[in-house]
């Protein structure tokens, strides 16, 4: 058991800390060129796309560096290592395992340098949870695809250059694993809709998109025919502990903290009411909890063992905060907690605080909900029977 | 980065389970817990004999030399089989001598408490009921050289069979650690059954007990700090058993699930069911990485282990309380006969809860040590 890091990746984390120094103080923030140039410097470290082989641009970083850098980068509050998240995390390992060498010529490099936007056409209005089944229908025309049906809760549709979608080819196979076809089709082919789902929070995160005819040239066809399903299943080393996404959680915490000292409640600081102290001290034994679980994930990644379900019991504490902290944030601010623009209130000067306690079902429902991740602990590793 | 067990470690962890399921099966725990003192002193001489009393004792004391982690593994698997045994009272007493006491001391208590013919245990608590530097109002009166103790320590774990008490108490403002023995004059002891009937606690009771400056730990300048200390390692070691019980518990229960059938299926098949289990594996798991960390800080990152320690009983404590009641009620009405073994661990959950400091003193700490 050895909790510290060797002198290589302290070194590691020393030259990350110090390009942070550099290029994120306050004053460089302020520069409308900013996001521009961190980009650009970003790109010149390799930090984008860094768990990339570096044949195909990326940096070839190792699980553990993987996880130094965004731990570093979420503690300083950076922007993103890289603009294009999709691209970046599913699409381009993807293509990089399955891509032919023009697909990898043609896309690769956009997605390291943010120039498109990719989006994920996975579920379907029907086929959610049990996304396998899903029902969009791809027929071989020619050299072509003719894709018809629909694709709803796609992440950043609206925003998007390209999808990388799923349909299905053969609709008489046994496992309904088999007869997907992966598409690499651009968002403005005739024949696409995207309308955006506005969500309780007033933000449009989500879309539909409808396909109605729309024509994919086979060139854009990601792996074989029938065999889409595994091309969603990256095989590409990325770090899955999610030590980064807890620093950003713990920067939550310390934000709750510090508004709950500045903020009277019945008289007196907020941060003197058992009831807050106890939620407060909660959360925080839990985040730690998610990141010790992380160690134990990273651990077991550093040792060649691929991680499996484990990962939904982080994802579980993960919905409990999101819900938590939005509340908690409420139950500090009192009646201004009500006021939802940030200029009609006090306390609502810290951009990293839970905007409320209506942002949380991105991260609860997104990926499985909360039920799902018990079913797959119930019977995956509990070994419990399926319904 | 490494979080798992050396391969020592997961030896020591497959010899405890493989010693424990044939010396010390349910039937024999339930054999012992029956006796006045819940204590089997065969049992104890053969964890003797493993080396286990003395594990974290240095080797030059007769110890085996290992350290906190080493403990929380075979820890683990004590809290697992339930067993009745005096295994963290006399550890506790073991390193509260080796932090703090001098050469001398060391000599005179350790070689015995190592090799399993001494029992110790911290006497701590008095009526008050409370946990920390405030806590401790017995007071020494300077005599000779030492000081003469009379009052009463109280809930003292495993009174009935330890021989060598760890006795906080005050002179001068300053807190001090006298090492008692039962032996001694003006020295009684009382036990009392407990709703775990796996384990014992009761009153210490000292009437005009003189203790020389040699009885006195020498090298606890800090008296509150070395309390905290002490306080701390004794939350590491309870909440190791609670987390091995808490595994069995869950283990138990979803075997239950899978073999008992209702409306033509295993009950483990149901949502209703599976749910709870699920909710349990997770509260398992994070207890375990918790406590992990927090054995790991005791010798590595000391300057951690208040908080670690603070994070995973408290933790701990809310997880256990939850799977002892869900560990009962999944198995139905079989679960709360006094035949079925469930019902055991459910008790061991409610003796685990305020020991060494229940959930909200725990979160208060969080809190304080968070600087909130």
């Amino acid at each position: 058991m050895d909790f510290n890091l060797t002198t290589k990746e302290e070194a590691f984390r020393d030259e990350v800390r110090a390009f942070i120094g550099e290029n994120l103080s306050p004053e460089a923030r302020k520069d409308p060129g900013f996001l521009g140039g961190w980009l650009k410097k970003i790109r010149e470290k390799r930090w984008v796309g860094f768990n990339w082989p570096e044949e195909y641009g990326g940096g070839g970083g190792g699980i553990m560096e993987q996880v130094i850098l965004k731990e570093e980068m979420s503690k300083a509050g950076a922007p993103p290592l890289g603009l294009c998240m999709m691209g970046l995390q599913w699409v381009g390992p993807a293509i990089i395992q399955y891509g032919t060498d023009d697909q990898k010529k043609k896309f690769l490099p956009d997605i390291l340098d943010s120039k498109y936007q990719w989006c994920t056409g996975y579920s379907e209005p029907g086929f959610g949870s049990d996304l396998a089944s899903l029902q969009c229908k791809g027929v071989r025309d020619g050299d072509e695809y003719v894709v018809n049906g629909q694709k709803i809760w796609t992440s950043l549709a609206a925003w998007s250059d390209w999808i990388i979608l799923l349909t299905r080819t053969d609709f008489d196979t046994e496992d309904k694993h088999e007869g997907i076809t992966c598409l690499l089709v651009e968002m403005k082919s005739p024949g696409i809709e995207v309308r955006p789902i506005k969500n309780m929070s007033g933000s449009s995160h989500f879309a539909e998109v409808f396909f109605d005819n729309v024509r994919v040239p086979v060139q854009n066809r990601l792996g074989d025919e029938g065999k889409g399903w595994g091309v969603t299943i990256s095989a590409l080393a990325h770090e899955r502990s999610g030590i980064s996404e807890v620093a950003g959680l713990v920067g939550q915490l310390n934000d709750l903290v510090e508004l709950a000292k500045r903020t009277r409640r019945n008289g007196r600081p907020a941060s003197e009411q058992p009831s807050i102290r106890r939620r407060l001290a909660k959360a925080d034994v839990v985040i730690e909890g998610m990141r010790l679980n992380g160690q134990r994930f990273l651990t077991k990644q550093l040792k060649g063992e691929p991680l499996s379900s484990e990962t939904s019991i982080n994802k579980l504490h993960r919905a409990f905060l999101a819900i938590e902290l939005g509340d908690l944030a409420l139950e500090i601010r009192g009646s201004a907690s009500q006021y939802v623009k940030s200029d009609n209130g006090p306390g609502m000067e810290q951009n990293r605080l839970p905007s409320g306690a209506l942002d949380w079902p991105n991260v609860v429902i997104g990926g499985g909900t909360p039920n799902i991740q018990r079913n797959i602990i119930a019977e995956r590793i509990l070994g419990l029977p399926k319904d | 980065m490494n979080f798992g067990l050396t391969e020592e470690q997961q030896m020591l962890s497959n010899v405890a389970r493989r010693f424990l399921e044939e010396r010390a099966p349910m039937s024999t725990v339930r054999d012992i817990m029956e006796s006045p003192e819940a204590f089997d002193d065969k049992l104890w001489s053969a964890m003797a004999e493993l080396g286990w009393p003395g594990l974290i004792v240095d080797e030059a004391y007769g110890g085996v030399d290992l350290g906190f982690v080493d403990l929380t593994v075979l820890l683990e698997e004590t809290g697992r089989g339930l067993l009745p045994a005096p295994l963290i009272s006399s550890s506790l007493a073991a390193a509260a001598i080796s932090e703090f006491g001098s050469d001398a001391q060391k000599q005179r208590y350790l070689p015995s408490l190592a090799d399993g013919s001494a029992i110790g245990t911290l006497a701590i608590l008095e009526d008050s009921d409370f946990l920390g530097p405030d806590g401790i109002e017995l007071t020494g009166a300077k005599e000779g050289d030492g000081y003469r103790l009379t009052g009463a320590k109280r809930f003292v774990h495993d009174v009935g069979v330890a021989t060598i008490f760890i006795v906080p108490f005050r002179a001068a403002g300053d807190i001090l650690f006298a090492v008692v023995q039962s032996s001694t004059k003006g020295v009684s002891s009382q036990s009392h059954p407990t709703m775990d009937q796996t384990k014992r606690m009761g009153d210490l009771t000292l009437d005009g007990v003189i203790v020389s400056k040699d009885d006195v730990l020498a090298g606890a300048s800090d008296g509150a700090a070395a309390l905290a200390r002490l306080l701390d390692l004794a939350t590491v070691a309870v909440t190791a058993e609670m987390i091995g019980a808490m595994d069995r518990a869950l283990e138990m229960t979803t075997q239950y699930a899978k073999d008992r059938v209702q409306f033509g299926s295993p009950i483990g098949k149901y949502q209703g069911v599976k749910h709870p289990l699920a909710e349990m594996y997770v509260d398992v798991e994070t207890s375990r990485s918790l406590l992990y960390y927090a054995a790991w800080c005791v010798s590595e990152k000391p300057e951690a282990l208040p908080v670690a320690a603070a994070r995973a009983k408290a933790y701990a404590s809310d997880a256990f309380t939850r799977i002892g009641i869900d560990g009962v009620q999944l198995h139905g009405a079989i679960g709360f006969t006094a035949e079925y073994d469930v019902q055991l661990y459910l008790k061991r959950s409610k003796w685990a809860l305020p020991a060494f400091g229940d959930a909200e003193f725990h979160y208060e700490r969080i809190a304080s040590l968070g600087g909130y």
